[in-house]
């Protein structure tokens, strides 16, 4: 076991390294390109971690993004820049909980209500400050932060999440969360603290959401809420994780890189009909593939011989 | 601490709850000694599984204490009273279906404290699937189980915790005559091995074959209460049961 995780983490790494070269290529479309697919799949990824094994779907992708990138709107120019994304970490946890204790309560389709209703209400709110306060419609966002320094840091915190990601599944905190996922109220009387553990992992996946906003805000020279807080984000990072497989860690990515590339081809050729593609594709997925990519790698595999086996340590 | 054979496990008293104007559970005493099965009997709509939501924390009281090896849980979150050593099955089986045999047990163990450490959680999960009678199964996922098997692996999970205080919601319902004997083997060899228990169940041979005391429920309110074969025989026990005709299934 410990010779395949090393096996594993070698590959793991060398794949990084080469990864990391892709700004060398000098050539500006690419490396757009890569910067769009590593968000997305930080972003599908830190979705999976939560909405995976607890179920609860959440479209507050936007709110969490949104925060972060504001952050750097603001702080951009006041603070060094990794001071910036500590205090975007810091405010995307601080909502996080405070979001996490007061919604976790709600179950199935309240909750993807309320979550979407979130991204509006900080939206609103932040609109509101700006042109009431600050006096201002939109901000300028001028750091000195190339699109290499964003895709490096963006591989970075890929890297991290996966890890994260990895501790978490063979951690008491991710079997208890299997277990609410699997059934609340028997992991209630199997003496596990739901509450907690669900704020937890709402807190750390939306803390992830936030640095990838506030990492992407020098993307934009120019922001103002509606592009920061733009509530597509939430429903294509879902649909990623859905198509890519929710329940696996390794199963959001396998949404997020075809449907980005797709989402690139869609958007460029058919900018008019763009949702509506979207919409058709979000249906195909559900009716198709309700266990995602990995879902039918594992269903291939089984009836293959193999037996899809999952460990979890004690 | 108040560990000796002296305390009860389980002591009850004034306990009340109601749901809008109807009082499920009215004004319920009752203690349940170290090592007893505890019978809780009642037709449908008595306030059996109320009761056992009142003792589990799914529901909170609106008045009276519940007391688990002396200290008060009542109000508390389900979770502190699992920790503290009840465990419970479902009227309706409730396995984790997503995940195997080992897991399910597993689930049951791995949020106590203080923690096992992994290889002897291993070593128990062996032991519990070897006395449910799953032996063998234990990588097979809970899903494709068949309904005895539910019921055993729920067992398992209950026992998992080594609790203090075992609640068993119809355990025994749906079986079988051949399986129901399995059941009641299992449940009896519980009692060997000291743990108490509260069963609630409509099966009338379980009951007798099982309980050292039962009490019955009637509307919300405990009607009778006693060593099992005079409550079965009691006049208004057989009146609020069956309309009158003699207790004997």
């Amino acid at each position: 076991m410990s010779a395949r995780i090393a096996g594993f983490g070698a590959t793991a790494l060398a794949a990084l390294a080469l990864l990391a070269l892709v700004p060398r290529l000098g050539n500006a479309y690419y490396l757009a390109l890569a910067i769009s697919l590593l968000q997305y799949t930080v972003l599908a990824t830190a979705w999976g971690m939560f909405s995976g094994p607890t179920r609860y779907v959440s479209l507050a992708t936007t709110a969490f993004f949104g925060v972060g990138a504001y952050t750097v709107a603001v702080l951009g120019e006041i603070l060094p820049w990794p001071l910036v994304l500590l205090t975007a970490a810091a405010l995307g946890a601080i909502v996080a909980g405070i979001v996490g204790l007061s919604t976790l309560r709600l179950s199935g389709v309240y909750f993807v209500i309320f979550t979407f209703g979130l991204t509006e209400l900080i939206r609103q709110l932040v609109v509101w400050f700006e042109v009431n306060k600050s006096r201002v419609l939109g901000r300028y966002v001028f750091v000195n932060i190339t699109q290499a320094d964003i895709y490096w840091q963006l591989l970075v915190l890929t890297a991290a999440v996966f890890l994260l990601g990895w501790l978490i599944a063979r951690s008491r905190l991710g079997f208890a969360l299997r277990v609410i996922g699997e059934d609340e109220t028997v992991a209630k009387h199997c003496g596990i603290n739901t509450t907690f553990a669900k704020v937890a992992l709402f807190t750390i996946s939306a803390t992830v959401m936030t640095l990838v906003g506030a990492i992407m805000a020098p993307r934009w020279t120019y922001i103002e809420p509606s592009i920061a807080f733009n509530s597509m984000i939430s429903f294509q990072v879902l649909i990623m994780a859905l198509l890519g497989g929710a329940h696996r860690l390794w199963g959001p990515v396998l949404g997020a890189v075809p449907l980005t590339l797709l989402f690139e081809l869609l958007s460029a050729r058919f900018p008019n009909t763009f949702t509506i593609i979207l919409g058709c594709i979000f249906l195909l997925i559900v009716y198709m593939l309700p266990r995602g990519v990995a879902g039918l790698f594992e269903k291939l595999s089984t009836t293959a011989g193999g037996k899809p086996t999952q460990r979890v340590a004690a | 601490m108040s560990q000796d054979s002296g305390t009860p496990v389980l002591t009850i008293s004034g306990l009340r709850r109601a749901f809008g104007g109807l009082v499920a559970v009215n004004d319920l005493d009752f203690t349940v000694a170290q090592g007893e099965i505890m019978g809780l009997l009642g037709p449908n709509g008595s306030g059996k599984t109320t009761a056992l939501n009142l003792i589990s924390g799914v529901l909170r009281p609106d008045a009276g204490t519940i007391r688990l090896m002396g200290q008060n849980i009542a109000g508390l979150a389900s979770y502190r009273i699992a920790r503290l050593g009840l465990a419970r099955t479902f009227q309706l089986v409730r396995v984790l279906d997503g995940m195997d045999c080992r897991e399910n047990i597993k689930a049951g163990l791995a949020f106590q404290r203080p923690h096992l450490p992994a290889s002897e959680a291993e070593l128990r999960i062996d032991t519990l699937l070897d006395r449910v009678g799953l032996a063998g199964h234990d990588r097979r996922p809970a899903a494709d189980l068949t309904y005895i098997d539910r019921k055993r692996l729920e067992l398992a999970r209950a026992l998992a915790a080594k609790p203090r205080l075992l609640l068993l919601d119809e355990w025994l319902a749906g079986l079988n005559p051949s399986e129901l004997a399995i059941g009641i083997d299992l449940i009896r060899a519980l009692r060997a091995d000291g743990i108490t228990i509260v069963l609630v169940e409509h099966v009338m041979s379980a009951v007798r074959a099982l309980c050292d005391r039962c009490i019955v429920m009637s509307s919300g309110r405990k009607i009778a209460e006693g060593a099992t074969a005079d409550v079965l025989s009691d006049a208004a026990v057989v009146k609020a049961y069956l309309g009158g005709v003699a207790v004997d299934a």
